[in-house]
């Protein structure tokens, strides 16, 4: 048995920050309800590649299928008026959870703020997933992931002393949200578990940012230190870097965090003099001497692949891995291990390789265990089975467009 | 005390026995209210010693990292590795209702406190085990920092300029990754734990956590076997030609997040641009005569990019991050400064949702500045409400709760046990 096993939720959500809240719901055996629109379908299926073989098509992005494996595909097109509304107004009756990421304002201008919607279900907990948050001068202003994690301090983080900010790839910082998202769901139910009520919760992704740099942020308001990027160097710990392997464009890593693992590096190498060195006797002195360090620790690992490097290191007792490329992680022999990819088939993109949790439970299963939903697959499904609507209603609403 | 005050978790306790892999799962469940009881080894944790550090002191009792995750929680001192230790542990854990660890795999089995052994005494106990890589498999044994699950997990081979080498994030992420990820698992855990009365293990792995940390870039290869790379500073994948896009420039005070985009959100923003930079005097004529209606960004050559760019880095060189912040917002246009810690302390969104938090630090006869909760519940407080233990600072209080007299905790303490 799956841990969320009846637990029922729905998303009038799109993009990463919202559904994959939902994913991990669903991943551990919630009902996810993903309501879309023919007129405005989530944009992920229409605006990002990768597109199955570059073609482009509803049914044929990677990025919707990562994000929404195994959930109900609804559509409901909100802007319909009256029968729009009240629609939506019975599925937020029977869902326990609602997660939005509309730009804040937006659903209440639906008709579905969280005031309204507790009036229909004291016990819904609606969680709003926004850039800066519902409220605040700068609440309105509509971002992009990948430049909020600019504003958050990110790329102020990566690159070298020296040079440019660097990119982090994609909305790194939406994903930082997703996890926190999660929990707050779910501390929000063990809430109503307790009290019978529901509630509304603002998540703002930069908030969430914020929390993986909070020793920096302290660093300034103690101290008013402003920390900066510095390449692959540690404060502390010398040698610590990427290095070259054998091949084209193959790296590993290593660092040393003792004096102890410099000299298994040096024996490693096959230099156990260099251990003994006075210039290269303490971290101090070999982060001083970190750019010769580094060229001479580099001439030695381009010698070897990466992998046979890594186990050589390790088994020596030095933290040391490689970098894994796009094309490696699929078969990454760990990951493969802990089942981390679930191979479905899915109607117009074939094989795809979904995603599962990055925690297994001893007691509990996990999916996902069906690829993700086809433009508004599950409409006869959900709409009449789950939710109850006649014959005749699910006519009407489909006659009018609010079901498109 | 209500819930509403106290936060949802409240009733629950938890034993903290992480290293910095985990310190954002415990921190993050004591924001909820949890009441986390860290254990820390006699003499205090090895992660005292990470910095930065109040006014750069390397004292156990003054490092910022510390202080920033493992606020939330209270402090025993405890050794594992005496038997009457493991006694002592066996008491806590009776009484507890989740273990967060980051011990080796086979490290607690090794000592005689196995998860069977744990589940014994306490058949609802959930265990939250955080490794890099898992409790089994090839690599559990693998040794890792930051750096090492940087790499495997596929991160770093994202990150840097092409023709060098990978780069991770200057500042470790991937333990936050993991510890708030792990927050998650022992959530889910608890959820079933509800209903079925009975506890969990949870095998938690870093390497895995952080691969969302890339979200999608691993699709590419799965669909249509092609692989994302490393882009330095630039914007790769959006036209047929190859042409590339800046995304950092220079400014007055720092470096800007802006690009040329494509679409609806590309016209608002580039129009919004021309218009600013033309009150300015700043735009040249091609770029005030371009109609970004039909602006195809998919079709454009680095040629017209370059071009298109130079007056740009032009005019961004004149501004301040602060103008720039001003702009974005006030225009409707996209991007963002890079901001540093100074910057986020002074940003007035942050400021008007009351996000910092000030901490008493009695012991320094100081507060302190944190940053607050990572959401706003309608029905409960979530944040910090307390600030990091000292080591042993709550040995009597929490031993007490378990039925330990003064004498028994002078003799414990004599004996190295705590």
């Amino acid at each position: 048995m799956k841990a969320l096993e009846g637990l029922k939720v729905v998303e009038a959500a799109a993009y990463a920050a919202g559904p994959v809240v939902g994913k991990h719901l669903v991943d551990q055996g919630a009902t996810v309800v993903h309501i879309e629109s023919r007129t405005r379908p989530d944009g992920f299926r229409t605006h990002y590649p990768p597109y199955k073989d570059n073609i482009h098509g509803l049914n044929r992005s990677g990025l919707f299928a990562l994000c929404n494996s195994e959930k109900l595909g609804v559509t409901l097109n909100l802007k319909k008026g009256p029968g729009a509304l009240a629609l939506a107004k019975r599925i937020v009756s029977w869902a326990d959870v609602m997660v939005e990421n509309f730009s804040p304002g937006t659903i209440g201008r639906l008709g579905l703020g969280y005031e309204a919607l507790k009036e229909v279900n004291p016990r819904l907990i609606m969680l709003s997933s926004s850039n800066l948050g519902q409220s605040g001068p700068h609440a309105h202003h509509p971002g992009f992931g990948s430049q909020l994690s600019s504003l958050a301090g990110f790329t102020n983080l990566t690159g070298y002393r020296d040079g440019s900010p660097q990119i982090l790839y994609g909305p790194y910082i939406d994903y930082i949200a997703v996890g926190y998202g999660v929990v707050a769901v779910l501390a929000a139910l063990e809430y109503r578990e307790a009290t019978g009520r529901g509630q509304h919760i603002d998540l703002a992704q930069y908030e969430t940012g914020l929390q993986y740099l909070a020793p920096l942020l302290l660093d300034y308001t103690v101290n008013g230190n402003t920390a900066t990027r510095d390449g692959n160097r540690h404060p502390e710990a010398a040698p610590h870097g990427a290095f070259p392997c054998a091949g084209d464009d193959n790296w590993c890593v290593l660092s040393v965090a003792s004096d102890e693992q410099w000299r298994a590096l040096c024996h490693t190498m096959d230099r156990p003099e260099w251990g003994g060195r006075d210039e290269y006797a303490t971290a101090e002195r070999r982060r001083k001497r970190a750019d010769e360090l580094e060229t001479r620790i580099g001439e030695w690992t381009r010698q070897f692949e990466a992998r046979e490097l890594v186990e050589k290191l390790q088994a020596a007792g030095v933290p040391a891995g490689m970098i894994n490329g796009m094309e490696q992680i699929y078969d990454d022999p760990q990951l493969v291990h802990r089942g981390q990819w679930t191979r479905m088939d899915h109607a117009e993109i074939g094989t795809m390789s979904y995603q599962r949790a990055p925690f297994t439970l001893s007691e509990s299963d996990s999916g996902p265990d069906r690829p993700d939903p086809l433009l508004g697959e599950h409409n006869e499904y959900f709409y009449r089975e789950l939710l109850g609507l006649s014959d005749e209603e699910f006519e009407t609403f489909t006659s009018e467009g609010v079901i498109d | 005390m209500t819930l509403r005050e106290n936060g949802p978790l409240s009733p629950y306790r938890i034993l903290d026995l992480t290293d910095e892999l985990g310190f954002l799962c415990g921190k993050t469940l004591g924001d909820l209210g949890a009441d986390v009881i860290k254990v820390e080894r006699p003499g205090g944790d090895a992660a005292r010693r990470i910095g930065p550090y109040l006014d750069g002191e390397r004292d156990p009792e003054k490092s910022l990292y510390w202080f920033a995750f493992n606020n939330n929680k209270r402090g025993v001192t405890l050794n594992l590795e005496a038997a009457e230790g493991r006694e002592l542990f066996m008491r806590l854990v009776e009484k507890a209702d989740f273990i967060l660890e980051t011990f080796p795999p086979g490290y607690l089995e090794d000592i005689g406190l196995a998860h069977d052994v744990l589940r014994g005494v306490s058949p609802r106990l959930v265990q939250v085990s955080i490794t890099p890589f898992g409790q089994t498999g090839p690599y559990s044994r693998y040794r890792a920092t930051d750096i090492e699950i940087m790499a495997m997990s596929g991160c770093m081979s994202l990150t840097g300029d092409p023709g060098k080498p990978p780069l991770r994030v200057t500042f470790p992420q991937s333990y936050q990754w993991t510890g708030s990820y792990a927050a998650m698992a022992a959530l889910v855990a608890h959820t079933q734990r509800r209903r079925t009365g009975r506890g969990e293990h949870v095998d938690v792995s870093a390497q895995a956590c952080m691969l969302w940390g890339f979200s999608h870039a691993h699709t590419f290869w799965d669909l249509n076997r092609s692989v994302e790379k490393r882009a330095g500073s630039f914007m790769t994948g959006r036209t047929i030609t190859g042409a590339k896009m800046r995304v950092f420039w220079p400014c007055k005070d720092g470096y800007l997040n802006f690009i040329i985009y494509g679409g609806e959100a590309g016209r608002k923003t580039n129009q919004a641009l021309v218009e600013w930079m033309a009150e300015k005097g700043a735009a040249p004529a091609f770029l005030l005569e371009r109609d970004w209606r039909t602006f195809n960004i998919e079709r454009v050559t680095q040629e017209e990019i370059d071009v298109m760019e130079a007056p740009i880095a032009e005019f961004f060189t004149g501004v301040t991050k602060r103008e720039f912040f001003e702009a974005v917002t006030g225009r409707g246009m996209l991007g963002y400064p890079v901001s540093t810690a100074q910057e986020l302390l002074e940003d007035p969104q942050l400021a008007a949702r009351g996000f910092w938090q000030e901490v008493e630090h009695p012991e320094l006869d100081r507060s302190i500045t944190y940053p607050g909760g990572f959401a706003r519940f309608s029905e409960f407080s979530c944040g910090i409400r307390r600030r990091a233990p000292l080591i042993g600072e709550h040995n009597t209080e929490v031993y007490g709760e378990f039925g330990l007299d003064a004498g028994e905790l002078a003799r414990l303490e004599n004996d190295g046990v705590i």
